[in-house]
């Protein structure tokens, strides 16, 4: 089973995670930027966070044989401080990187002005850099927040198939389903989803436009998760194809929109990377 | 290392959509320094990121779009080049430590170093230990840089001027790490013996 997390924060993992997640038959995934527990205070908090997952988490993870790409945002707990909204004049800087394949996390938290001015804004420049988006839905007053979630996205320029709208459950499906938006559902211990939720919604609504991710971060998640779920699927009578469509193939589809998704390597041994040295090491050995 | 085997290689390494690209990037930047910020993330996406072939032993393991953003840099600012590292990814940081022996900076871009060797990102630390940190480099942060290193895998033949610029302070640190390896009884890093010759005898 070839598994792309679609949502993880691998910041908040250890080593260990990478190597559990490669035998798991994780080989690619997407760490959006999000907050980090801890308020961020200036600008340049969000600088070195941009760069960790631009340069130290992209390396790590080559490392154990998996591909990193990332989302670049400001998130929406952070979008009602201050503080912190200027970094929205660096976000082109950023979006124009190579293994930035969307604009994310985005969206709603409290649903405060502030959001709204910070979302709307964001996919603007999703327009302007040819990025998907990746929205996260708010935990609290979630089906409201959708609703107004699929509303802004009707209001922007951008068409619905480069917006991925995120942790998802049974009551909000309902409404992203004939938006043309693509669904993510987040599979958690307790929280959010569990596998065999998943495994009723997916028998229910189908595998099109279907992402699961673990989400996993620094609070009580896994990442394994997506694992779990493809066993799941087939458990319940789905077929290989089924899960590799849902767990490889439909998030290389939608951040692919991106055109700077390369999974080329992932096939190769997990090795320290020195760059284009083949000749050098060659020699060495 | 010379900017115009450089030049050669990147002829022909681009194909002809890739050389439109470059051209007008080259054009943009000269009249706009500012083009530099958006054009330089850019270069691997538009001109590939595949072995650069060249005859030149100074540029081996150098990388289409290393060559490429080296020739981008060319002529730029001290503040223009500190600007591109800062808000680079690791390829593009990778390319501006390598392109620094040809941008006539001095000491200026020393920093630059320094920042890379404080990682643990062994692509950047060996992109830095090349022919602008043997020549600028102090003393002290050399010798560091060169037994981290060793801690890291990264071959010794990727620093440049090693057999020059190595001194006695760098075989004794080099020294007592390998008789702490071996207290421990944990393997000695070949590359040990390439400042330590006579270490072999002791291991054994």
């Amino acid at each position: 089973m070839r598994i792309f997390d679609p949502h993880i924060h691998m910041t908040s993992r250890t080593t260990t995670d990478y190597e559990q997640m490669y035998d798991a038959g994780v080989r690619a995934l997407v760490e959006p930027a999000f907050w980090l527990g801890q308020p961020r205070t200036s600008v340049g908090s969000f600088v070195d966070y941009f760069d960790s997952l631009l340069g130290w988490e992209p390396f790590r993870a080559a490392q154990f044989g998996i591909a990193h790409h990332c989302a670049i945002a400001l998130n929406p707990k952070e979008a009602n401080d201050p503080r912190c909204v200027e970094v929205l004049d660096l976000l082109p800087r950023y979006l124009a990187k190579d293994r930035v394949v969307a604009v994310g996390e985005v969206g709603y938290d409290s649903m405060t002005p502030e959001e709204d001015y910070a979302f709307a804004r964001q996919l603007e420049l999703a327009v302007q850099h040819e990025l998907p988006v990746l929205v996260h839905t708010p935990h609290r007053d979630k089906a409201a927040g959708t609703k107004r979630t699929l509303d802004v996205v009707r209001e922007s320029t951008l068409p619905p198939e480069r917006v991925l709208v995120d942790h998802l459950n049974e009551v909000t499906v309902g409404l992203v389903i004939d938006s043309g938006c693509w669904m993510a559902f987040s599979i958690y211990p307790d929280t959010k989803m569990d596998p065999d939720r998943m495994v009723r919604i997916l028998s229910e609504f189908g595998t099109d436009r279907m992402l699961v991710n673990s989400a996993a971060d620094w609070g009580k998640s896994d990442p394994l998760r997506t694992r779990l779920t493809g066993d799941a699927m087939l458990a319940a009578g789905f077929t290989e194809a089924d899960v590799d469509k849902v767990l490889w193939q439909n998030p290389i589809d939608f951040y692919g929109q991106s055109d700077r998704l390369d999974v080329s390597e992932v096939d190769r041994e997990p090795t320290a990377l020195f760059e284009g040295n083949s000749v050098l090491r060659g020699a060495r050995e | 290392m010379k900017i115009s085997k450089i030049r050669a290689a990147v002829t022909k390494a681009l194909d002809p959509a890739a050389s439109v690209w470059f051209t007008e990037a080259r054009q943009q930047i000269a009249a706009d320094r500012a083009a530099l910020a958006r054009l330089f993330p850019a270069v691997g996406r538009k001109c590939g990121r595949g072995q650069l072939w060249t005859d030149d032993p100074e540029l081996i393991g150098w990388t289409i779009d290393d060559a490429v953003r080296a020739l981008l840099l060319v002529g730029a600012s001290i503040e223009d080049v500190t600007a591109v590292y800062n808000y680079g990814d690791a390829a593009e940081r990778r390319a501006v430590l390598r392109a620094l022996p040809l941008l006539e900076l001095g000491d200026a871009a020393v920093p630059l170093v320094l920042d890379a060797l404080r990682t643990n990102d062994t692509r950047l630390i060996a992109a830095a230990l090349g022919p602008y940190a043997a020549e600028h480099l102090p003393a002290d942060a050399w010798r560091q840089a060169v037994l981290k290193c060793v801690f890291l895998g990264i071959p010794l033949a990727w620093v440049s001027d090693l057999e020059r610029r190595k001194d006695d302070e760098l075989v004794r640190m080099m020294r007592a790490f390998a008789e702490e390896r071996i207290a421990a009884g944990r393997p000695v890093p070949p590359d040990v013996l390439m400042i330590v010759p006579d270490l072999r005898g002791e291991e054994g």
